[in-house]
């Protein structure tokens, strides 16, 4: 905000235009090539690429974990790894795929699309932004090392007590766990918090809320989904550490108290986390519906009580991962009744987009393909998951290979399948490149068929009596057949992604000459450049309606003012989007970094003595002190419009 | 490019510290050696055993089955003497105690020798001197999950043992 | 609802001993009853959804010049209909399905007349499996480990207790399962219906060896049964040959008696699975491995061999120690 003396503004500057414009805003917003500059940007388009390429790498290092357990299981009794290496696989596996991929993937997406699809020139809090990355990537190389030093956690990746506690799992492996899950965890409420200000305040005029993108719908319900849970695995994860470090009772049974508890604190966030993957699928799902069928989906305000009731609805469920537990009968209908609840406002989802397929012009192109297997294995994972829901039924499938297959079809259906077909859509507006559109459709059947494949037959596994997290399984159960099955097909699958990948790293090294709107599509995102400028937009764009590129075809309105030669944002009201305020936004800075660094340390020493909270306090202090002290009084430039 | 670059060099070297020490967990236990006659000198199975949390963990399960609390509580004493003191009549070093254990003492410590395992008694012996805090601090559990008994000894503040055993005959055969 | 099992079974040979198909027990039937109900039930929405899809995929969709995006609300308006129809079939379907859980769950949850309920109760080990048979009579109250017998017909109510971490008690031919969590009691009620023989497995992650925690469960008339529990309290039968007598001085004087007990010997202890009867159980170590002479060989020479990480530790006896102890522990039928 200005502070000015009694005298006006100066708004006597000249209208720029065209190069002048680009070059003066490239100038106050760009990145300039080089280490420093990598470091302290706090542009989030390039901290969500950041953010995006690491989320991948920690997929394909999960995924590889889950090919050798696969391999193991193919035929059994197999000898191939031992018990307390597997434990430390199925454990990396899951917790890799939960803390380090699917969730940080998701709000990656949502950090670079959200300004862009509401027509802001930054996030908000872009220093957290930044610092999040940081801590983010802490938090999974501290878990990787660990298990390659043969430390890595072996207790699952939701770590019940006691068999987590400090009699059953010693040494550092679950401490080790437990802290990865504070890194992630602040980097996740970091981001989720920016993404609610954000959407919020930084609207272009005449977005009201009614008018605003599914996937930012998706991305404020899925934020404040964020907000609520994670503080939930936060105190419980660090109950966890202290009983394990310094001898609180809070799990001991003998000492009063519970080892339900963690069940309880745990799944309040569990069941909301997987939620949260879920929903930014959909949200993936509804754009690329509205673009390749030529039309918007239908009923919006359904679609939005639909993503609205799954994130409250989200909340009430989570005792139906502990239907085995003994807790009153009566108790546990209410979780019945909610899990199968919840099923309503996906089928809500699940109806308006078909109808809008049927009523538009589909052309299926490989992002549309990833939304037709995204269906088909998304409605089957989901009415699985209306079996499990019902405590007659989940006493006998709870905790075997019917539930593995259940979740997979629900997240690999339900998100993985999306986030492909979203990172082939978006693909052009990060790097400027079309992929492949001949190789994504071989990819997308490889992919589809191959986890059919791999998944289909657990659920039978399931039934036939095989318990999750086995080393291995005798023979002579019928187990042989189902699981050489899954084996062949997660090789197939991970084909497939491997397939993917490469149509990624071919066509980045093509011209980037996609143009700012390839596929005709009607968000605000698609009326800037492929990829975009540093500062997004030129000029603020003007909304009047949910499909702006489509209904302003020739030319989009746009409000002029904010300065240039600053960085600035234009901050709009909560519910009607009209201009409000002049905001500035931070320049480049690497306290960030620093600050991640001081609480990186702060927090991989208090593993090893509680000391470290009291000395690391103090670094960690000063580069937050640094990081926000106050700028002095700026003698604003004078507006250039 | 260059991130995922860069990233991929955070990797490689993190990949790289496969070649640090890494932790071993043998359910096996090393076997005994023949030859006794290097028991005073140190013996090479300490830190095997020592300092791996894996074995105190066991030895502190065992310390239960063994009934060990029916003379020493669970390091206050009783009958025998308290084992979370400084005081170690016949030696506090692991391979002291392992001899303890395994031969018995007088005034009333039985031998386990034949009654459980040589690997069962290092693991034991790892898990006594726990109880004063011998071992390395991080490798140090701080509770059993059942009823409190001591302090935990990840914050306890006992006093370190002086290493040095007692002028007493060492010619206890097997 | 029985004639609708079949359609549970799409290869015949899938009625194993650890399979949820064999409805067995009278929760396990009434299980079988409703997952056939939601099947059916989730296989029609799935139908329409699919039906819906693909029509929307092939359908030729009239060649409309019309710019995108416009006039889509207007165009909404003909599928409301079809979505306050298609909510409301999914609303009643749940509806439908809740109700049919809960019919079931209270069918399940029958309480069995309680003179005629056997009582076992079951304490939870990493690795192993703990069994006492409850009695009004103090001494007739049998212990036994790995394994449980069950006359058919008969109710048998299970208290489920935990010796150290979670773990999850489950025959899946007869009923669902119920966790055994340290600190809290739980039970179950089994009520087999058909005799046979079958296989559980702990069913909650529980550590090193959870896939190696087994229990065998035998099913039989109540005449066979009795002659098993009387078979069960009597002690073991004292060595006839030499070599038996080496072995049972081995074991109740060696470290096998810090550990385990063997009715009428002097090893007691209580921290180990009960070896009165091994050599009548089918198999050795929770269910990983058969009871033949080979496997006991095999278990007794290295239990870190076939179970790594489990609290057997690795004795190291001599040959003709071996010999004497399995020629001891096999005449404890």
């Amino acid at each position: 905000m200005s502070v000015m003396s009694g005298k006006e503004l100066p708004r006597d500057g000249r209208d720029l235009e065209g190069t002048e414009l680009h070059e003066r805003l490239e100038k106050t917003w760009g990145t300039p090539p080089g280490l420093w500059a990598w470091i302290s940007t706090v542009d989030h388009k390039r901290i969500s690429k950041r953010y995006i390429v690491t989320a991948l790498i920690f997929m394909l290092l999960g995924g590889i974990l889950s090919l050798v357990m696969r391999v193991q299981l193919a035929t059994p009794e197999s000898g191939l790894i031992t018990p307390d290496r597997y434990n430390q696989l199925f454990t990396m596996h899951g917790t890799t795929m939960m803390f380090l991929f699917a969730v940080p993937v998701m709000e990656a997406m949502a950090v670079f699309l959200v300004p862009l699809m509401i027509g802001t020139r930054a996030i908000s809090f872009p220093r957290l932004n930044a610092f999040s990355y940081w801590i983010y990537l802490a938090g999974g190389v501290l878990l990787w090392v660990a298990f390659i030093l043969n430390i890595g956690p072996d207790a699952g990746w939701f770590a019940y007590v006691p068999l987590s506690g400090p009699e059953y799992s010693p040494g550092k492996r679950t401490d080790i766990w437990a802290q990865m899950v504070t890194f992630t965890e602040v980097a996740a409420l970091a981001v989720s918090v920016e993404l609610v200000a954000t959407i919020l305040k930084q609207r272009a005029p005449g977005m009201t809320l009614s008018r605003m993108p599914l996937f930012v719908w998706v991305s404020l319900v899925t934020s404040f989904m964020v907000i609520f849970s994670m503080p939930s695995v936060a105190l419980t994860s660090g109950f966890l550490l202290s009983d394990r470090l310094v001898g609180t009772q809070f799990f001991n049974p003998y000492e009063h108290g519970d080892a339900l508890l963690w069940q309880h604190l745990f799944w309040f966030f569990g069941h909301p986390e997987v939620y949260i993957i879920f929903l930014p699928g959909v949200g993936f799902v509804s754009h690329i519906v509205e673009t390749f069928c030529r039309r918007s989906v239908l009923f919006y305000p359904a679609m939005v009580l639909a993503v609205v009731s799954i994130g409250l609805l989200a909340f009430g469920l989570w005792v139906h991962h502990m239907f085995a537990t003994g807790l009153p009968r009566l108790g546990y209908a209410f979780y019945t009744a909610a899990s199968m609840a919840v099923a309503i406002p996906s089928g809500v989802q699940v109806f308006c987009w078909i109808a809008t397929m049927w009523d538009g012009r589909p052309r299926f192109d490989t992002p549309l393909l990833y939304v037709v297997g995204f269906i088909f294995t998304f409605v089957i994972g989901g009415l699985t998951g209306v079996m499990l829901a019902s405590v007659p039924l989940d006493l006998q499938l709870h905790d075997t290979y019917f539930v593995v297959a259940h979740f997979h079809y629900v997240l690999i259906g339900g998100a993985v399948f999306p986030l492909l077909g979203a990172f082939t859509y978006w693909f052009p507006k990060f790097t400027g490149r079309m992929m492949s559109e001949r190789m994504g459709k071989w990819t997308f059947w490889t992919l589809f068929l191959g986890f059919q494949l791999a998944f289909a037959p657990m659920h039978w596994s399931g039934i036939l009596g095989m318990p999750r997290r086995v080393y291995t399984y005798p023979a002579g159960l019928g187990l042989e057949q189902t699981n050489m099955l899954s084996t062949v097909g997660a090789f197939a699958f991970a084909a497939g992604l491997f397939m993917f990948l490469e149509n990624a790293a071919v066509s980045l090294r093509r011209r980037a000459n996609a143009g700012s709107n390839p596929w005709d599509a009607s968000g605000l995102e698609w009326a800037v450049s492929s990829p975009p400028a540093s500062y997004n937009f030129a000029h603020i764009p003007v909304v009047s309606s949910r499909t702006p590129l489509w209904d302003n075809r020739d030319h989009l309105p746009v409000m002029t003012g904010l300065r240039v030669d600053d960085r600035e944002l234009l901050i709009t009201t909560v519910m009607e989007a009209k201009p409000d305020l002049r905001e500035p936004s931070p320049v480049p800075t690497a306290w960030p970094l620093i600050a991640a660094i001081a609480t990186t340390a702060m927090f991989i020493a208090s593993i090893f003595t509680p000391w470290a909270v009291v000395v690391g306090a103090v670094p960690t202090a000063a580069a937050l002190i640094a990081w926000f002290w106050p700028k002095g009084p700026e003698t604003p430039e004078p507006v250039i419009q | 490019m260059s991130s995922r670059f860069r990233v991929s060099l955070i990797l490689l070297a993190a990949l790289a510290s496969a070649g640090c020490e890494r932790e071993q967990r043998d359910p096996r236990g090393k076997p005994l050696p023949e030859d006794q006659s290097n028991v005073a000198k140190g013996d090479p199975r300490d830190n095997a055993y020592e300092n791996v949390s894996y074995q105190l963990a066991q030895g502190q399960r065992l310390y239960g089955w063994m009934n060990c609390t029916g003379c020493h509580a669970h390091g206050g004493g009783g009958m025998g003497p308290p084992l979370m003191d400084e005081e170690w009549r016949y030696g506090g070093r692991m391979e002291d105690v392992v001899a303890t254990i395994l031969n018995g003492r007088p005034n009333g410590m039985p031998a386990f020798k034949g009654r459980i395992t040589e690997q069962q008694a290092w693991q034991l012996a790892a898990y006594v001197r726990s109880l004063s805090a011998q071992p390395r601090q991080d490798v140090l559990g701080s509770r059993p999950d059942k009823m409190s008994t001591t302090e935990p000894a990840t914050i306890s503040e006992r006093e370190k043992v002086v290493d040095e055993t007692p002028a007493l005959p060492r010619d206890e055969k097997d | 609802m029985r004639r609708a099992l079949p359609l549970l079974l799409p290869l015949a040979g899938c009625d194993t001993v650890q399979s949820m198909t064999g409805g067995d027990g009278r929760q396990g039937a009434l299980f079988n009853d409703l997952f056939v109900i939601f099947a059916i039930v989730t296989l029609v929405m799935l139908a329409l959804v699919l039906t819906g899809l693909i029509a929307s995929i092939f359908r030729r969709h009239p060649a409309k010049s019309s710019v995108p995006g416009e006039n889509d609300e207007a165009r909404d308006a003909p599928f409301r209909p079809l979505l306050i129809g298609w909510v409301a079939l999914i609303a009643t379907g749940l509806l439908f399905l809740t109700t049919a859980t809960y019919l079931t769950d209270r069918a399940m949850q029958a309480r069995a007349p309680a003179n005629r309920l056997l009582e076992i109760e079951i304490t939870a080990n990493q690795w192993w499996w703990d069994i006492r048979y409850k009695s009004s009579k103090p001494w007739q109250t049998i212990r036994t480990a790995n394994e449980i017998h069950l006359p058919v017909g008969i109710p048998a109510r299970i208290t489920l207790k935990s010796n150290d971490v979670i773990h999850s008690f489950w025959v899946p031919n007869l009923a669902g399962k119920q966790d055994l969590i340290p600190g809290r009691r739980t039970d179950t009620v089994l009520e087999p219906k058909r005799i046979g023989v079958y296989r559980s497995q702990c069913a909650e992650f529980c550590g090193a060896q959870h896939a190696h925690m087994a229990l065998d469960v035998t099913v039989e008339s109540w005449a066979d049964f009795n002659a098993w529990r009387v078979r069960q309290l009597t002690p073991a039968p004292a060595p006839a040959t030499p070599l038996a007598l080496a072995g049972y001085n081995y074991v109740t004087t060696r470290e096998c008696a810090s550990c385990h007990a063997i009715a009428g010997t002097p090893a007691s202890a209580q921290v180990a699975p009960d070896l009165t009867h091994l050599a009548s159980r089918r198999s050795i170590a929770a269910g990983t491995f058969p009871m033949t002479r080979g496997h006991l060989y095999a278990w007794i020479a290295d239990p870190q061999g076939a179970k790594p990480g489990n609290n057997m530790p690795v004795v190291g006896l001599e040959p003709n120690e071996l010999h004497s102890v399995i020629a001891y522990l096999e005449t404890l039928k």
